[in-house]
């Protein structure tokens, strides 16, 4: 490897996903490192959004699924664990389209801190202005805190998915497409903040944005029919792909 | 095609108007204080009040035993329960019992509910026998509301590493409030509507119930009784009014209080 690397915090190794008989993801394994943005890119059904919610145990929801393999985070693996809630809290997720609660933005934002027991105001407060503050939404909010949350642009709804989110002090967060509903300005933003996050979160996204991908993150994973074609440091992958699968789906020519 | 449609709508509120004004102008005149407030006089004139009290409880007594089991099926059978023959067969059945006939259900209370367990005619046999009758209609609605709370606020509530319960009633039921409600407000209806089920096991007693073990009369039965016994519209549409009184309050108050239960969601 060219660049220095950092600590890693997540270890996949060998992962297998079944849907039933049918089998998403092939022997997927990859480190994914510590306050870096990891990109996952790739065609359409190509199981990104598959291999991320493996990372929180999303998966889980779904009837049939079949996993095989080891994801370690921090030497703890997660699938041999049973503790569910505590990795959760542990490994946050920021969805495609905005997700908020039918609720005022503040208890948006409070939801998963008062979940964990939180009652005190004041400390919820603080949680929240904090929050509010790290998903740099705050100064549009502050004086709308108690309104409901669906009544925010679509932009702003997805940077208060992101605090509540960062409410619960997670060490990583995981985002399938979170700009793919946001217009051009939004997404500038949420970028934006991206680059910001990364000082204290390990972040790892899906994008079918291209320049997206090269603008934001550390490392890019290319994923093909479930496969990981290349894994490596982004500015290798664009303009030096090893793989020609990674070359025609980088300039644009199939995907 | 348009005209169609403007006439099979004007046709519809025309006829509610022309029931409801035939009703107003039939029993309007008969309505006063000591009309809905006197004790009933069963040598003529006198008032409804033991009928009121009477329909009231029975509304209370089936909605109270009715919605919460009704919610807890509900919530098994969509949220819990592994989907599959038994689910289905569950679901097939509170479908059917939808569409019995209340008779039935009159029937069957009169010989499990009055006989059976020795509860006599009485407000509570008929309420028992009431809450049979909407706990089909409280669970399919709640389950109608259930489904249509998005996946995106389930995924997002789990996400945060709450529990399946924490989800469940911090954001499941309150968006499903509405739905659950409405479910609710037509259950009252059905009750309120109620005739032949209660005649069979609340019987007829026109007087002031003790309690609910006595034996009483709801103004559906009343209005029945007045009609077919004494042939007297006049009093039959009075009470019709006050039905529809009870009826505009209960559903009022029913939206009420979703409305506060839903602070946030405009
Ligand atoms: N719940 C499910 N049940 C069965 N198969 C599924 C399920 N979810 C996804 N799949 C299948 O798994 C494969 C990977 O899907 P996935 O959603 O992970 O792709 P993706 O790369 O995120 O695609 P996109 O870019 O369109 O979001 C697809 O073939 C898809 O049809
Ligand atoms: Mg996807």
């Amino acid at each position: 490897m060219k660049q220095s690397e950092g600590t890693t915090k997540i270890s996949v190794k060998d992962l297998d996903l079944f849907y039933g008989d049918k089998q998403a993801l092939f022997n997927v394994s990859l480190d994914i490192q510590e306050k870096k943005v990891t990109a996952l890119i790739g065609p359409s059904g190509c199981g990104k959004s598959t291999f991320l919610r493996t990372l929180n145990r999303m998966n889980d929801l779904i009837d049939g699924v079949k996993i095989n393999g080891d994801i370690v985070i921090e030497n703890e693996d997660i699938y041999k664990s049973n503790d569910v809630i505590k990795l959760r809290t542990k490994v946050g997720m920021v969805f495609q389209k905005p997700n908020l609660f039918p609720m005022s933005i503040y208890d948006n934002v409070a939801y998963g801190p008062r979940a964990q027991g939180i009652k005190s105001r004041k400390e919820l407060n603080k949680i929240v202005e904090e929050s509010l503050r790290g998903a740099a939404i705050w100064d549009e909010v502050k004086d709308r805190l108690k309104s409901s949350a669906l009544g925010l642009s679509g932009g702003q709804q997805q940077r208060v998915c992101i605090a509540r989110a960062i409410a619960m002090k997670p060490e990583v967060i995981l985002m399938d497409e979170p700009t793919s509903a946001l217009d051009p300005i939004s997404t500038l933003k949420v970028e934006e903040l991206i680059a910001q996050l990364k000082k204290d979160y390990t972040i790892v996204i899906v994008t079918h944005n291209m320049q997206q991908a090269a603008r934001v993150s550390d490392k890019t994973a290319f994923f093909l029919s479930g496969e990981i074609i290349e894994y490596d440091v982004t500015n290798s992958v664009f303009s030096n792909p090893k793989d020609q699968r990674t070359e025609d789906y980088v300039t644009g020519r199939f995907g | 095609m348009r005209g169609l449609l403007w006439f099979s709508a004007f046709i519809t509120v025309a006829i509610l108007v022309l029931i409801v004004g035939y009703i107003f102008y039939k029993g309007f005149p008969l309505i006063n204080f000591e009309f809905i407030f006197g004790d009933y006089s069963p040598t003529g004139g006198g008032g409804i009040w033991p009928m009121i009290v009477t329909t009231v409880y029975t509304i209370v007594i089936s909605l109270v035993i009715a919605t919460p089991i009704g919610i807890l099926a509900a919530v098994y059978l969509q949220e819990y329960a592994k989907q599959g023959r038994l689910v289905r067969t569950i679901r097939f059945a509170t479908e059917s019992l939808t569409g019995i006939p209340s008779i039935i259900y009159g029937l069957f209370g009169a010989v499990f509910f009055v006989t059976t367990l020795k509860l006599g005619m009485s407000i509570i046999a008929a309420s028992l026998t009431l809450t049979i009758i909407v706990l089909p209609v409280v669970i399919r609605t709640t389950e109608e509301a259930l489904k249509t709370v998005p996946k995106a606020y389930r995924e997002g509530s789990l996400a945060l590493g709450t529990t399946k319960l924490q989800t469940l009633i911090k954001v499941i039921l309150p968006s499903s409030m509405p739905g659950i409600l409405s479910g609710i407000i037509l259950s009252m209806g059905r009750i309120i509507g109620e005739s032949a089920a209660i005649f069979l096991t609340a019987g007829t007693v026109a007087a002031m119930p003790a309690s609910i073990f006595s034996s009483a009369r709801t103004l559906t039965v009343h209005s029945y009784l007045v009609t077919q016994e004494a042939g007297d519209i006049q009093l039959a549409a009075a009470i019709g009014i006050v039905l529809i009184i009870i009826i505009l309050i209960l559903n009022f108050s029913a939206t009420f209080i979703s409305k506060k239960l839903n602070k946030a969601d405009y």
